[in-house]
């Protein structure tokens, strides 16, 4: 036995297809597919009379789904680090270290490829995503149906929902966490970075496995999967399923993570005091990751039973109740909204004191208001259900905790409106992003307080208000501040400066066919539109039509935005300097794009990043003296 | 172009295939493909129409990639055919027929047992049939914004010479029901089934039931 | 990294502070009043029911709150964007200010008066129209005074379309929804397979529809009218077409509308379970 484990040799010419690679993966993939559909009709054909009267075999299409992932998780290798162990080598930290653009198609634990494998899947499934939003715009353009069957438009609406909900859920915590925090906090690598890239990978089976929903007639429940009509549904249910459950797997593993890195890998000196906001966004959102994703993974099991082992958790004719999923599904999709929410605002206060050129304003507070809301979101799922027929006594107290929420919220707002107080702004791209942040969550979040008051609520429930609220509050938030920190940081991952100008234009396109998109929105909703209907009253036809003509320009930006990418980063590949922002922060003292093992020295941190106003040299780069 | 270059061209290529592929079936998915049936014209009198309609327990694998599901059928052209797609004139009389070769499901909600927003009864083998008891039809045949319901009689259980599968012929078991109703004004009427004949999927009502071609359509009234 | 000067720009920093509240307040004292009203008085979902009503004053109250928080942010915003942008190339500091404070907790006492009113003001308008049309579960918890003689009507949902049933008048169902106007009505909204929303938008009532659950709402009609009904809870294919239209209708002509409705629906009278608050078919005979 060799004293470390040693990955596989590195092999030449056609010989490198045999390997652990993407290839592999998705021969293993349809390998595994096969073998679990097979399996399925064995296992029930004979057993189970049900499945022989309706055309579909759901225990099938789990067993074909889940051993699909298997499958391709084995064959980017996943199971060998674990069979080397099994086998008694000693524990390794040896990273993959391949060169070339292949380290990009297969399991690498060098954090900052896997922060930017994540910003290109991501950007993969949003784009499917928002091909589905300008589809669904399009049926909206007449009152009654035109160019979709009903169900499927059903199909494109709960496609749309639940990959956006499901794919960015990671948005920021995928590419930037995994990218940044490590820089940050001075550290070499994340805690756990062969389950860092576990998470990438299975978070893009689990797009793919949606994506495949159309295969098997696709799914009518929109991204909530209430039950009974969840168990209702035909075999496309099943891939909504194992979707919910990969990423809620994706999400738990990845919040570990983060909370394992930040927790124990800080340099020497980095005191939580010290520590940069964007960090604690992070640990927060990480928070909510991995207590409120083993909950979607629950339920969604307790649907794939009743899908499969005629379980009837669900059914009430059967002594179930739909109750049960609603309660257990918002216990993790409220929290699951500031899983999207706090992470924008941790970029936003991150990236304010740079292009202010001010210390972050009530540094503490910005912290408490984080940590806060992490608190606060377990304690308000049932306003989701304040016309359900849940028991009615306990709705001023939820009325109440969905109102407190915006006390914590209006920290973030103080301490990013008082960072801008007398500073010396400069309008930047990135920061650009950030102050419409500010627009869009003020409106998503007054909108919020309508929504959070009952007798408000009873009106907006459903409707498209509430609709344009959490668009206001997800696209406005989250995906803003995802652009600005890929304007931010896309010069430090690739070394390589944007255009300015195509930035620009992307931005006021952005934000102005956003507003015009969403803003028409509330008035939609309350003049009687419910959401998720195929069909809308003939008067409504005005605006409708005004916010489909918007959605498409919405959607001909984000066009700009690749355009930018391609161009910049293709074609003109202007080296950036290692510092273009002239920010205080550790990763942009860095070299620029940054080396394998980010730091020679562990550096020794002796203040926090915010000391703009001060003539000193950045506090976090005290070159290291014996710490290596 | 070197080794390199054709190894990019050939992936490049390789996932511009693959992706046209999936793009061209999403596409045809999502359009769906429900071809439109005209009703038929009594000549010289064009308000005045008539639907030739069956519904049997499988459609059978020659009309539907679900063979085993319940289905209404169409007379188009002296030829049976799943579509539920069926465009009528509007403010005409509709005379139609329906042949049921299915046996009894049973309602969920009893009321929806009996006809409504017709001219004239609705009749089974020439007989007038005032209201259903609510274990009896086989399925229904209903335009809520017309406020149209017809529940459908039932094959015994007992018939002798039943059709299970489409195609079926008049030889075999089956109920004849006629009834007239008006259309109105021009518009995109749904019109489904509310009988929970869905067999196997809970509630009676996922499959067919919820799929526009089987238990579900148009009335596109022109 | 450039050499960061350590001059700090945009001095007198108290002036502004003046100017900035001065600007709100003078604006807020504008605006408020024009949200309120103005905006206020045309807001959904109008005055068919004492409930919609309170809805209205909802909105309102929450109008003449949130309008000066947003004139707040975004007068902040086109201040300091303004003001303090940074003139010049060369790169210039802020001050090295740090917080404050008494702002911080200043802010945190406003922030957390207006919400607790909020918080009460909702609590007191649940109370005042008995839960404001929102469907409360089996037990309701806010009760309008003379609950006891409420009319009970029931709304059963289904996949896809909604039926009434009036067990005041022998217990009949239509495919209609009619009410008697100026009259306070009990509404058992269920379903009889997945859950529905059942959405009378100009009474401003929204109740979901739960298999095996009795969902109550009260609601005291004004005058006669019709009003839009439409399901707000996904519930399959023909969603987005499960809408109708009810009518609130003089208290004489609603009996006679009753009346009709039995004759009517006579033959399936017989076949109809006796009156519940719930349902639960079992299982029919299969097909095929």
């Amino acid at each position: 036995m060799t004293d470390e484990f040693v990955p596989p040799r590195k092999r030449t010419g056609w010989r490198r297809l045999l390997g652990y690679n993407l290839l592999t993966a998705l021969i293993l993939a349809v390998v595994g597919y096969y073998v679990g559909w097979i399996a399925g009709h064995h296992v029930t054909g004979k057993s189970v009379a049900y499945f022989s009267d309706i055309d579909q075999n759901d225990i099938s299409v789990f067993l074909a789904y889940i051993l699909a992932v298997i499958g391709f998780l084995l064959g980017l290798g996943f199971g060998a680090y674990p069979f080397a162990r099994v086998r008694g080598y000693p524990p390794s930290l040896r990273e993959k270290e391949s060169e070339g653009i292949g380290r990009y198609f297969s399991l690498c634990t060098d954090h900052k490829v896997v922060g930017i494998q994540y910003l290109f899947g991501i950007g993969v499934f949003f784009f499917i995503g928002g091909v589905n939003a300008m589809l669904i715009r399009f049926e909206l353009l007449r009152p009654s149906m035109q160019a979709f069957p009903a169900g499927q438009y059903l199909t494109l609406v709960g496609l749309h929902g639940t990959m956006m909900m499901g794919i960015m859920s990671s948005a920021i915590l995928g590419p930037f966490a995994n990218y940044v925090v490590p820089l940050m906090i001075g550290a070499r690598r994340m805690a756990f970075p062969r389950i860092e890239s576990l998470t990438f990978w299975i978070l893009m089976a689990a797009g793919t496995v949606l994506a495949t929903t159309v295969f098997f007639g696709g799914f009518p429940t929109g991204w909530t999967g209430y039950q009974p009509l969840n168990d209702q549904a035909n075999a496309g249910m099943d891939s909504y399923i194992v979707f919910f459950a990969l990423v809620g797997i994706s999400m738990t593993l990845l919040g570990l993570n983060m909370i394992a890195t930040i927790v124990t890998m800080r340099a020497p000196g980095l005191t939580w005091s010290r520590l940069p906001i964007f960090c604690w966004g992070v640990l927060s959102t990480a928070i909510l990751n991995l207590l409120a994703a083993p909950v979607l993974v629950a339920v969604l099991g307790m649907a794939m039973l009743d899908r499969t082992a005629q379980t009837s958790f669900f059914l009430p004719s059967a002594g179930g109740s739909p109750y049960l999923y609603e309660n257990l599904f918002w216990v993790f999709g409220h929290p699951e909204v500031y899983i999207l929410a706090l992470p924008g605002m941790g970029i936003v206060l991150e990236l304010l004191p740079v292009f202010a050129r001010k210390p972050l304003w009530g540094y503490r507070l910005a912290v408490s208001g984080l940590l806060g809301v992490t608190l606060l979101s377990w304690l308000v799922w049932q306003h989701h259900l304040f016309v359900s027929g849940i028991n009615s006594d306990l709705r001023p107290f939820y009325m109440l905790s969905t109102e407190l929420i915006s006390i914590p919220t209006g920290f973030t707002f103080l301490c990013g409106l008082m960072t801008l107080w007398r500073g010396q702004i400069r309008y930047t791209v990135p920061l650009l992003f950030c102050l419409a942040w500010f627009f869009n969550f003020l409106i998503g979040g007054l909108s919020g307080v309508f929504l959070s008051d009952v007798p408000s609520d009873t009106t907006t429930h459903g409707s498209f208000f509430s609709m344009a609220h959490f668009h206001y509050t997800i696209m406005g938030g989250l995906v803003f501040a995802f652009f600005a920190a890929i304007y931010f940081w896309v010069p430090k991952m690739f070394g390589l400066q944007l255009n300015e100008r195509l930035g620009k234009i992307h931005f006021w396109t952005m934000f102005i066919s956003f507003n015009s998109t969403f803003a028409p929105l509330f008035v939609i909703g309350f003049l009687d539109q419910p959401r998720r209907a195929v069909t809308y009253a003939p008067s409504l036809q005005f605006l409708n039509d005004w916010v489909s003509i918007s959605a498409f320009v919405l959607g001909a930006s984000m066009l700009v935005f690749v355009g930018n990418l391609v161009y910049s980063l293709l074609f003109v590949r202007l080296p950036a300097p290692a510092n273009p922002w002239d920010s205080r922060s550790l990763e942009w003292q860095l070299p620029s794009p940054v080396p394998v093992h980010n730091f020679d020295r562990i550096p020794v941190i002796a203040g926090d990043p915010y000391d703009y106003g001060s003539a000193a040299p950045p506090v976090a780069v005290v070159p290291a003296g014996g710490v290596s | 172009m070197g080794p390199k270059g054709m190894r990019v061209g050939g992936v490049v290529l390789g996932v511009a295939l693959v992706t046209a592929v999936l793009v061209i079936y999403i596409a045809s998915y999502l359009v769906g493909n429900t071809p439109a049936v005209r009703a038929t014209t009594k000549p010289g009198s064009p308000r005045d129409v008539s639907l030739y309609i069956q519904t049997v327990a499988a459609v059978g694998p020659k009309l539907a990639p679900h063979p085993d599901w319940v289905s209404y059928l169409i007379r188009d052209h002296g030829r049976w055919v799943r579509s539920t797609v069926w465009t009528l004139p509007a403010n005409a009389t509709v005379h139609v027929t329906i042949l049921n070769y299915d046996g009894a499901s049973g309602l969920r909600n009893p009321f929806l047992g009996q006809p409504q927003g017709l001219v004239g009864p609705e009749l089974v083998d020439g007989k007038e049939i005032k209201a259903f008891p609510p274990g009896q039809p086989s399925h229904t045949f209903a335009v809520p914004e017309l406020g149209i319901l017809v529940p459908v009689a039932p094959v015994a259980d007992d018939a002798k010479n039943p059709c299970d599968v489409a195609p079926c012929t008049m030889a075999q078991a089956h109920r004849t029901i006629t009834f007239t109703f008006k259309t109105g004004k021009k518009g995109h009427y749904r019109w489904q089934c509310f009988v929970p004949c869905a067999a196997g999927y809970i509630q009676g009502f996922g499959g067919p039931m919820q799929t526009i071609g089987y238990m579900d359509g148009f009335l596109n009234v022109v | 990294m450039a050499a960061s000067a350590t001059t700090h720009g945009g001095s007198g920093g108290q002036n502004y502070g003046r100017l900035f509240v001065i600007l709100w307040i003078g604006i807020s004292v504008v605006a408020t009043p024009l949200t309120t009203i103005v905006l206020g008085r045309n807001i959904p979902p109008g005055n068919g029911s004492t409930e919609a009503t309170s809805q209205v004053l909802d909105n309102q109250v929450l109008l003449a709150v949130s309008t000066p928080i947003a004139v707040f942010v975004l007068l902040f915003l086109g201040f300091a964007l303004t003001v303090f942008r940074a003139r010049g190339p060369e790169l210039v500091d802020g001050p090295p200010v740090r917080g404050d404070s008494r702002i911080q907790i200043l802010w945190l006492v406003v922030t957390t008066t207006t919400v607790l009113f909020l918080a009460a003001f909702g609590t007191f308008e649940l109370f005042d129209a008995a839960g404001a049309g929102a469907g409360q579960g089996p037990s309701p918890a806010f009760l309008p005074d003379k609950h006891a003689s409420a009319l009970d009507v029931q709304v059963i949902a289904q996949q896809w379309e909604f039926t009434y049933r009036y067990p005041g008048s022998g217990g009949v169902e239509t495919p209609h929804l009619v009410l008697p106007a100026h009259t306070l009505i009990r509404l058992h909204v269920t379903s009889l397979d997945v859950v529905h929303s059942f959405w009378a938008y100009e009474l401003g009532v929204k109740a979901d529809a739960n298999p095996g659950t009795d969902n109550v709402v009260y609601v005291t009609t004004n005058g006669p009218r019709s009003f839009h009904i439409r399901c707000a809870e996904l519930c399959g294919l023909w969603h987005g077409y499960m809408f109708d239209t009810g009518r609130v209708v003089p208290a004489a002509q609603f009996a006679s509308w009753t009346t009709a409705q039995q004759a009517t629906f006579k033959p399936v009278q017989q076949y109809l379970p006796p009156y519940a608050t719930t349902y639960l078919p079992d299982p029919q005979r299969r097909a095929g």
